[in-house]
């Protein structure tokens, strides 16, 4: 053979490790593969009908065994029965996809939440504690965790084929999904949706942990400082607490308990308030007026990056009490511009908790 | 009497001396002709050229995918690349292909007219074409363009320093190309049929093209409005897709597939219409329910209107809205089913011989039907978010738009060339082309159906090394089909000067333009024919045959 011996290498490799498809390494990959299996069935037989009837016709009727056609109108029964069998089947993988598909993107409400930025070309995963990556993920197994993602520029797609989940970080918008890594290991995360120069670059790994490795990484990796925290110096450095202080003459609504609550607008029309919500009203202010107040907050729109966005609105999901907004009212200004904790070694660390967008 | 019946009428058929090839001499001639024969041989050359340009960028991408790193090319260049294969395959190639080559030859001639309706507006979308076609390779050679074809904003508005406006521009300029051939269809085909050619009695491809036309017609101008917001957003910021503005940019995705959806439908019935004319005349046998497949595919273009958000499943649009779309592209999947089953059930009972042009229609049938069923893999929301994105789209719309429309392309192009040029193709070596490019096709993109499976991402310069050994295979096969798309180009141009002269009607056929010289009239009939037959009449035919026999002798 004249096949070189490194092309020969590859081909004992793969098919050594043959697959079609990836490990299934969440809850949710082995009730996908079932639909793909499926469907690949349904498929195989469809297209060997087809092939059969192709092959069976062409030989039976060429023109040496049957020289003269017979004119053949056509038959309303078999172009029902060709309607109906291929419309019921694709409605059954209709309603089996869409079930599936609601299950991929409906969180559990006990959902750990891990926010992601895309950018380009590299991810930034912000963990509640203050933990940053990038270009890595790390999670526990056995236990739900939803993405919250955004994107800094242009469409980002995160996906992670051995958990069978995608979902684009869009700009301007928060957009979640979520999983449940079963078998602790490394997976591949790819950015999908083309966005530019380097966008085969912008990957990285899934390291699924057990819990107590899980525990352990979080304990080594912290910056020191977790995201709500971050976001309460911004609160006080971009001087979100002169209005939002809860004192009876504040000029801006308070803010404690307000997630999750339902604001009642100047245009009549209640509102929940959700993460989008809140990143919405921090940075597009006067779209949304809560009935009472005058619309006279300024945007931030350009000031504050994603990730101080997301500290902001983290902040905001934990305040309870306005004790401590008052408490830092009247200290803030005196403050000196607080230096950024050495982070070790996620430089992304200290971008995110100033809160100022990176040149 | 029974041997002279017999005798093919190529035996004795000699080349026309006034035929629309020779009725004027010139370059000008040719230029400024209003003729639609003369237009769809312009349309035929230029398309071809932008096919090979086309062609050679694939030739690239698959270089450079044959080894994991991007070591060919840069990264930029490997996207530039695949943006302009795109570009120039779909707005250059696919959607004019079928329509303003064949269509524009046979329309008028399948209905008994003498020309489109609009004979100028014809030839200006021909120039409207190479306009946009010199734009695109303008953008090409001053440094490409690098948001894919898809022009995804804020990519193209604010993120790529590339040479997007002038593609837009281009695409913009090609679209209207697209509107006037579609117009001249619709009018065509509604006023001027001959007397008796009923809609009923009128040629399948007619109806496909009649259906197609109407989404060129509805669905282009959407792209061109889309396209104009996508350069003024670029030139002086005016929001309506950046978020920081107040825009949004899923407005764009909305936008851009509400064109780009149907836009497939545009590219693929014409094929459809091939196929149809194909698989009857070889079997010898008017198609197996006409009406049905008339009206699937009127019904694929009204369908086709309705589901273009299911390529925004993943990109955060309201879950019950993936539902509506996800159920609006199953039911569209149902007409081209019918299709499928209908020309299988044409062979039935037939009398069945193997041309090329029919071994290009039975390719059509397996890789279409491979293509459509991995569709709805991905019109099922579940699925589609493990494969969207992924080799698999690659895979799935590659076996559509090249399995399917080329090579019902290819099918009619060798179907009709007797009548276009009045010279047979050589039968042997185009046969084997035929086998050829189905085997390299089911080379290079089956492998991509399992890359996709795999998860490896579409639109990557450089991929983890796990995926090599079905990249090799895909390039390789993309080599063989490369000789599959040569050979054709080759013989027919050969052809031209030495193929056998074909006669009116080499094939038996029963269309009207087979009853007419090969090459054709300018003014395709000397007088306007009465219809009395009925469509696919085969009896008919024969009757015609023996009378014309018994009146010579």
């Amino acid at each position: 053979m004249g096949l070189s011996p490194v092309i020969w290498q590859f081909l004992v490799k793969w098919m050594v490790n043959f697959a079609i498809i990836p490990p299934e390494a969440s809850k949710i990959a082995p009730q996908v593969d079932a639909l793909l299996v499926f469907m690949t069935l349904v498929s195989l037989v469809g297209l060997v009908l087809v092939g059969l009837l192709i092959t069976g016709f062409s030989i039976l009727y060429r023109r040496d065994k049957h020289p003269v056609a017979t004119q053949i109108e056509g038959s309303t029964l078999l172009e029902a029965t060709w309607t109906i069998i291929p419309l019921g089947l694709f409605l059954v993988m209709f309603v089996w996809g869409s079930v599936l598909y609601f299950r991929i993107y409906t969180p559990p409400p006990n959902a750990m939440n891990i926010y992601v930025v895309g950018k380009q070309w590299m991810w930034k995963a912000e963990h509640p504690g203050g933990q940053h990556e990038i270009n890595s993920l790390h999670v526990p197994n056995d236990r739900p965790i939803q993405l919250t993602l955004i994107s800094q520029d242009v469409f980002h797609s995160f996906s992670i084929p051995a958990f069978r989940v995608k979902r684009e970080a869009i700009p301007g918008r928060y957009t979640t999904v979520w999983f449940e890594a079963t078998t602790p290991g490394t997976y591949h995360l790819f950015c999908t949706q083309y966005c530019g120069t380097q966008h085969s670059g912008m990957i990285g790994e899934v390291d699924v942990l057990t819990p107590e490795d899980y525990q352990k990484w979080l304990a080594g990796s912290t910056s020191g400082v977790s995201l709500a925290q971050n976001g309460e110096r911004l609160f006080a450095s971009l001087s979100c607490n002169a209005c939002h202080n809860g004192q009876p003459d504040a000029r801006g609504p308070s803010l404690a308990d307000v997630y999750g609550s339902k604001l009642m607008l100047t245009t009549g029309s209640p509102v929940l308030v959700d993460e989008a919500y809140l990143r919405q009203a921090i940075l597009n202010p006067s779209a949304h007026i809560t009935q009472g107040y005058a619309p006279i907050m300024p945007t931030y729109q350009g000031q504050i990056s994603e990730e101080g966005v997301i500290s902001l609105v983290e902040y905001i999901k934990n305040l309870s009490s306005n004790y401590r907004v008052q408490q830092t009212l009247n200290t803030t200004a005196l403050l000196p511009e607080q230096p950024d904790k050495p982070s070790g070694k996620q430089p992304a660390g200290a971008a995110g908790a100033q809160g100022v967008p990176k040149p | 009497m029974s041997t002279i019946v017999s005798l093919p009428d190529q035996a004795t058929a000699q080349i026309p001396k006034r035929n629309y090839i020779t009725n004027e001499n010139g370059l000008m001639s040719w230029l400024l002709t209003g003729d639609h024969k003369r237009i769809a041989m312009l349309y035929l050359i230029s398309i071809t050229f932008f096919f090979f340009i086309g062609g050679a960028l694939a030739g690239l991408i698959r270089l450079e995918l044959l080894t994991p790193q991007s070591d060919l090319m840069a990264s930029d260049t490997y996207n530039k690349i695949f943006t302009m294969h795109g570009v120039v395959m779909i707005f250059l190639f696919l959607v004019p292909s079928v329509p303003a080559t064949l269509g524009n030859f046979l329309i008028p001639i399948m209905i008994g007219a003498k020309d489109l309706a609009f004979p100028k507006i014809n030839l200006l979308s021909w120039y409207l074409y190479l306009a946009g076609g010199a734009m695109t390779l303008m953008a090409m050679i001053t440094g490409g363009v690098d948001t894919g074809w898809t022009f995804t904003t804020p990519m193209s508005t604010h993120f790529s320093n590339t040479n997007v406006i002038t593609t837009g521009l281009a695409i913009f300029v090609a679209g209207f190309s697209s509107i006037f051939t579609g117009l001249n269809f619709i009018v065509t085909i509604h006023k001027m049929r001959a007397p008796g050619m009923t809609w009923f009695k009128l040629p399948l491809f007619c109806w496909a093209h009649y259906a197609a036309s109407i989404l060129m017609v509805l669905g282009t101008p959407v792209l061109a409005i889309t396209l104009v917001l996508v350069v003024l957003e670029r030139t002086i910021g005016i929001g309506v897709f950046d978020p920081t503005k107040g825009g949004d940019p899923i407005l764009f995705q909305h936008l851009f597939w509400f064109y780009s959806h149907p836009a497939v439908y545009i590219m693929i019935l014409p094929g459809m219409g091939v196929i149809s004319e194909v698989i009857s005349t070889f079997s010898r046998k008017r198609v197996f329910g006409y009406t049905a497949v008339a009206f699937s595919s009127v019904a694929i273009a009204v369908f086709g209107f309705f589901v273009w958000a299911h390529h925004m499943f993943i990109m955060g649009v309201s879950n019950y809205a993936v539902l509506v779309f996800s159920l609006l592209t199953m039911l569209v999947a149902v007409p081209s089913a019918i299709k499928i089953f209908n020309w299988a059930f044409t062979l039935y009972k037939g009398s069945i011989t193997f041309e090329t042009p029919m071994l290009y229609a039975f390719g059509f049938m397996g890789l279409f039907t491979i293509g459509g069923l991995t569709g709805v893999f991905l019109g099922a929301s579940g699925t589609d978010i493990h494969l969207t994105e992924t080799y698999f789209i690659v895979a799935h719309f590659h076996f559509v738009m090249v399995g399917g429309m080329l090579m019902a392309f290819l099918s009619g192009v060798h179907f009709w060339w007797p009548k276009m040029t009045g010279r047979m193709y050589p039968e042997k070596i185009s046969q084997l082309a035929a086998v050829v490019t189905f085997i390299g096709f089911n080379f290079t993109f089956f492998p991509q159906f399992l890359l996709g499976m795999l998860g490896m991402p579409r639109r990557y310069a450089a991929y983890p090394p796990e995926f090599q050994v079905l990249n090799v295979f895909s390039t390789a096969g993309a080599s063989i089909l490369g000789v599959g798309y040569l050979l054709p180009i080759i013989y027919l141009i050969w052809s031209l000067k030495y193929g056998e002269i074909a006669g009116n009607n080499p094939w038996q056929a029963t269309g009207l333009e087979w009853q007419i010289q090969s090459p054709p009239l300018t003014e395709n009939f000397t007088q306007i024919p009465i219809v009395t037959q009925d469509v696919y009449d085969y009896e008919w035919l024969e009757h015609q045959k023996a009378h014309e026999v018994t009146h010579v002798g």
